[in-house]
């Protein structure tokens, strides 16, 4: 029925795009574990990212490298600063006030980015090199495809050994558990939260370069379906948890990718609505997702 | 070295410490008795900062710390063993123990200590890298008190330590807690087992619903009828 090259396509696809999902949902998911906050603005730090990289590349024509490293660090400070200002003002405040906050936040974000770079989407040209593909009969991938799923990799892996083995990234664990014995332990919890705010951002901000580059194309409105996706990837995966929200982006991925290229074409315009069937379903089946702790912490 | 003078603290608008001063000197075991509701969970918690009081002073070491941020007492050399333990559960023992010296840097010092707190508590030598969650009541409790020392205190806040063990464990926690005071560090000890905490310590104040009714020599305190009838179940 499907060619064998058909599918492998379809799973390098899946991927690739798995690979972002995993980047955001990192951000979304380590935040949400220590201050049970939804951020809704996380998807535009990936807008942002995008337009960071954009500049870069036309107005100054940075080398490559200084263009998926300077998103970074401006998502990754963006991130602190809506941290500093908008919510930790609300530390001691309802749950549900950070929620609102954080849509606000979006909505300022978004709406500011309309009038300062104006709603018209812009095209993304990556250089070159990157743009090249590569051909193995009915296969095809790019440099810049290589480049994603390698730069995840390295990512996850580092983020993952520096949350497992240094003091710092235990203390971020044990934030997550508990904020008030945290700081019996000296633990200076709101550096930990500002941190958590700048690793999750400065993820978001290499992601948005890599969607941009993907799709060729970036807009003031772009992170917000990515940024609900991730969102879905990292309930899936159990949220909170680091290895839940990459095993939540990559199986995010993987369905939405099948879904479009496996079922009959009519049905390729549910792919997003897919998405939260599948949210459905495995809550349905794991309520606290595959990775995910029963919620145990006090209100 | 540490004092507290006419501390008033809310949990929202009820007022739970009605204005408590108490005093402990460096090298004392000092502890609070008193019925459930009466405030000693409440007294500790504000002591190590999670709390801060509508009025009132405290002071460490003539140091008036009655803003310090919580984190910032922990280095100053208060450590606050938390009542119901309060260990990371999804932390291994080793990582629990590696927080509670998270502001200590010397190498060394911190090696020597984890093996002092092995010596203090086999039991959770053989546990090290299991998740703290999968421990007994009894050695999370260890890991509790351990965790704390590992910040080597100068004051140690223990708030039910033998809340739950088995009575011939309880015996032998309280002669840990007096080898940790000979060692050196100054106690301050929240019991329900209000015998066996006098019976160790040099002072006592004895709470009631969020003022202190009574204070003195632990010993005197004993031998007091009324502190007998109310909380000596004599
Ligand atoms: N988080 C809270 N919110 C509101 N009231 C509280 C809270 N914690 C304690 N209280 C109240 O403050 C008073 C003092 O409580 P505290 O826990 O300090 O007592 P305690 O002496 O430690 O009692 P126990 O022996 O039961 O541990 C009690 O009346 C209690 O109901
Ligand atoms: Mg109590």
């Amino acid at each position: 029925m499907f060619s064998l090259p058909y599918v492998l396509q379809q799973f390098i696809n899946a991927i690739i795009l798995g690979s972002i999902y995993a980047l955001v949902a990192i951000g979304l998911s380590m935040v949400y574990g220590i201050l049970r906050l939804i951020n809704f603005a996380h998807g535009d730090i990936l807008m942002i990212g995008a337009y960071t990289g954009l500049f870069l590349l036309t107005l100054y024509k940075a080398p490559f490298a200084i263009v998926l490293i300077v998103p970074m660090l401006v998502g990754g400070l963006i991130g602190v600063i809506v941290e500093r200002v908008a919510y930790r003002p609300l530390r001691k405040a309802p749950e549900v006030a950070l929620l609102i906050t954080s849509l606000a936040v979006s909505m300022f974000i978004e709406n500011l980015a309309i009038m300062v770079l104006s709603p018209r989407p812009r095209r993304f040209r990556i250089p070159s090199f990157l743009s090249k593909s590569h051909f193995y009969g009915a296969i095809n991938f790019r440099n810049i495809d290589i480049l994603i799923v390698i730069l995840t990799v390295v990512l996850v892996v580092v983020l993952t050994l520096f949350v497992k083995k240094t003091k710092i990234g235990i203390a971020m664990r044990a934030t997550a558990e508990s904020i008030n014995t945290s700081y019996l332990m000296g633990i200076n919890v709101n550096n930990i939260i500002m941190l958590t705010f700048a690793i999750g951002s400065l993820l978001a901000g290499v992601a948005g370069m890599m969607f941009a580059s993907k799709y060729g194309r970036i807009e003031p409105f772009m992170g917000f379906l990515p940024g609900l996706k991730a969102f879905v990837a990292s309930v899936i995966g159990g949220i909170g948890s680091l290895p839940g929200a990459v095993m939540g982006g990559y199986l995010l991925g993987f369905a939405e990718i099948f879904f479009v290229g496996f079922l009959p074409p009519q049905l390729s315009g549910y792919r997003d609505g897919f998405v939260f069937l599948l949210l459905i379903i495995v809550l349905l089946i794991r309520p606290s997702g595959i990775f995910g702790q029963a919620e145990k912490r006090e209100v | 070295m540490l004092r507290l003078e006419n501390v008033e603290v809310y949990y929202g608008v009820i007022r739970a410490l009605k204005g408590i001063t108490l005093k402990v000197e460096k090298g004392e075991i000092v502890s609070l008795i008193g019925a459930n509701g009466a405030g000693k969970t409440t007294t500790l918690r504000t002591i190590s900062g999670l709390l801060t009081p509508k009025s009132g002073k405290i002071y460490y070491n003539d140091q008036d710390i009655t803003y310090v941020p919580p984190y910032k007492r922990v280095g100053m050399g208060i450590a606050h063993s938390p009542e119901g333990r309060e260990i990371f559960t999804t932390l291994t023992v080793y990582e629990n123990l590696v927080l509670g010296s998270y502001l200590r840097n010397d190498r060394e010092g911190i090696e020597k200590d984890i093996n002092w707190i092995f010596s203090l508590f086999p039991r959770l030598k053989e546990r090290l890298s299991k998740p703290a969650g999968t421990l007994s009541g009894g050695e999370q409790q260890m890991l509790a008190i351990g965790r704390a020392l590992m910040a080597k205190p100068q004051l140690l806040m223990l708030d039910e330590p033998s809340l739950g063990l088995a009575p011939i464990l309880v015996e032998e926690l309280f002669e840990v807690i007096e080898d940790i005071n000979k060692q050196g560090t100054t106690i301050l000890l929240v019991e329900q087992n209000a015998n066996m905490a006098l019976s160790i310590s040099q002072r006592a104040y004895v709470l009631e619903t969020g003022s202190v009714k009574m204070e003195g020599d632990a010993k005197e305190l004993q031998e007091n009828e009324d502190v007998k009838k109310a909380y000596l179940g004599a």
